[in-house]
């Protein structure tokens, strides 16, 4: 076997450097992503299959519930005075806000610049007066079986909204249709898709993803092991 | 009468249709989990997660398993051939001529490293986003990007493996060798000169 013997040990070498790449990219990797993602990102509206800096689709359940207008409604209710359901033209008749802000989840992608129409969370809760020493609302999906808290102090920070519409779209079916919580202060996880019920509750009880040992309060880059 | 000569040993073609299969498998279910518009086709994301996490330990289990029932000895001999790049192998990759090769050439063989150590990496990643989701301190920033951006470059690499494997004319009867084993003993002589088959 003169082969085997003759030459250097390239190949190992090249083994080793790229897997040390590799493992250290997990620490440097996302800096440098964001940067090219910024850099390809008019590419990457022509080229909608390649989500270089975009959505990921993250589901808990068999199947993604499908919006039916006739007979989908947003119930509020819990400890009010006056529990309502609101019909999507209801929603829509509200004062109507718009704002453009960055998706952040927890697993480290990130969606800049979403444009965000819908209603602030005020605006829904003035209709059912809710019960003085209420400390929280809970937030229930379609799917089952997530749900996600945030204290009232939280639902009323000056960028939460209760979005119908994202990029100038109704809300893709994906997205959460017809209705999504989005606060972008904290991840992903809290902005509850496929809203279907807000409770106004005494206090914050243990969501879908807190159950599973995620941070009661999901701050961007300050919570989930992040910055800590 | 064409004569043909051993090329690849059951042991190795085995380990090369097992990482082929999982490959495929992950790819399939992973872009399903990755692409918005495949997760919104085919929806149910907890068993499409499911499949794609324990096709990984699946994969990888295979390979191990093959290694180790394998003819172990000639792998690791198949490793050391790997491992050694001559002169005329940084001739081969300048593309200057001629430049002999051995049973790889320098090629197949920076394939073989890298896919390698690709697998080495998709594993590592895959298990960080696994145990990330169950507990916090599993958690980085760049586990995903990682994850993501190694399918990209395995699927580049695919691409020209696939290439040179079953299209160019210089090397598409390598294909003959890693499916039955034997190959041409007058193409080996031309492009592999420097291998003595046994």
């Amino acid at each position: 076997m003169p082969d085997a013997h003759e030459g250097k040990p390239v190949g190992r070498a090249v083994f080793l450097t790229t897997v040390a790449a590799g493992v250290t990219s997990l620490l440097w990797g996302r800096g440098v992503w964001s940067r090219v993602s910024s850099a390809i990102s008019p590419v990457e509206s022509l080229v909608p299959l390649v989500p270089t800096g975009g959505w990921r689709i993250y589901t808990v359940s068999g199947s993604m519930p499908r919006f039916d207008p006739a007979t989908w409604r947003l119930e509020v209710g819990g400890a009010v005075g006056r529990p309502a359901a609101l019909d999507i033209h209801e929603l829509r008749a509200l004062p109507r806000v718009d704002q453009v802000s960055t998706f952040h989840c927890v697993t480290g992608w990130t969606v800049k610049n979403v444009r965000w129409g819908g209603v602030r969370i005020a605006d829904v809760l003035a209709h059912v007066q809710p019960q003085p020493g209420a400390t929280a609302l809970r937030f229930v999906s379609a799917e089952e079986p997530y749900d996600d808290y945030l204290t009232m102090e939280q639902a009323a920070l000056p960028d939460v909204l209760l979005a119908y519409e994202m990029d100038g779209k109704p809300l893709p079916r994906e997205h959460g249709a017809p209705l999504r919580l989005v606060i972008p202060d904290m991840y992903g996880y809290k902005n509850v898709k496929w809203l279907k019920r807000i409770e106004v509750v005494p206090k914050e009880g243990t969501g879908y993803w807190e159950g599973y040992g995620y941070d009661q309060d999901a701050w961007v880059g300050h919570s989930n092991g992040y910055g800590t | 009468m064409t004569r043909y000569v051993r090329r690849f040993s059951r042991t190795e073609r085995t380990l090369h249709w097992a990482n082929a299969l999982g490959f495929f498998v992950l790819l399939a279910s992973g872009l399903v989990l990755y692409l918005p518009s495949l997760s919104v086709l085919v929806g149910r994301r907890p068993l499409v997660k499911d499949v794609h996490f324990w096709s990984g330990i699946g994969w990888v289990s295979l390979l191990a398993a093959i290694a180790v029932l394998g003819d172990r000895r000639g792998l690791v001999r198949t490793a050391r051939d790997v491992d050694r790049f001559g002169s005329d192998d940084v001739r081969f990759l300048l593309g200057r001529r001629p430049a002999p090769q051995g049973r790889f050439n320098a090629g197949q063989k920076l394939n073989t490293v890298l896919t390698a150590a690709f697998t080495l990496l998709f594993f590592v990643s895959g298990m960080l986003l696994w145990l990330g989701e169950r507990d916090t301190r599993f958690r980085l920033a760049g586990t995903v990007i990682l994850h993501d951006g190694l399918m990209y470059v395995s699927l580049l690499l695919l691409v020209g493996h696939l290439y040179l494997a079953v299209i160019h004319p210089a090397t598409r009867h390598a294909l003959r060798g890693i499916t039955l084993g034997t190959v041409d003993a007058e193409w080996a002589a031309r492009h592999h000169a420097k291998w003595t088959p046994e």
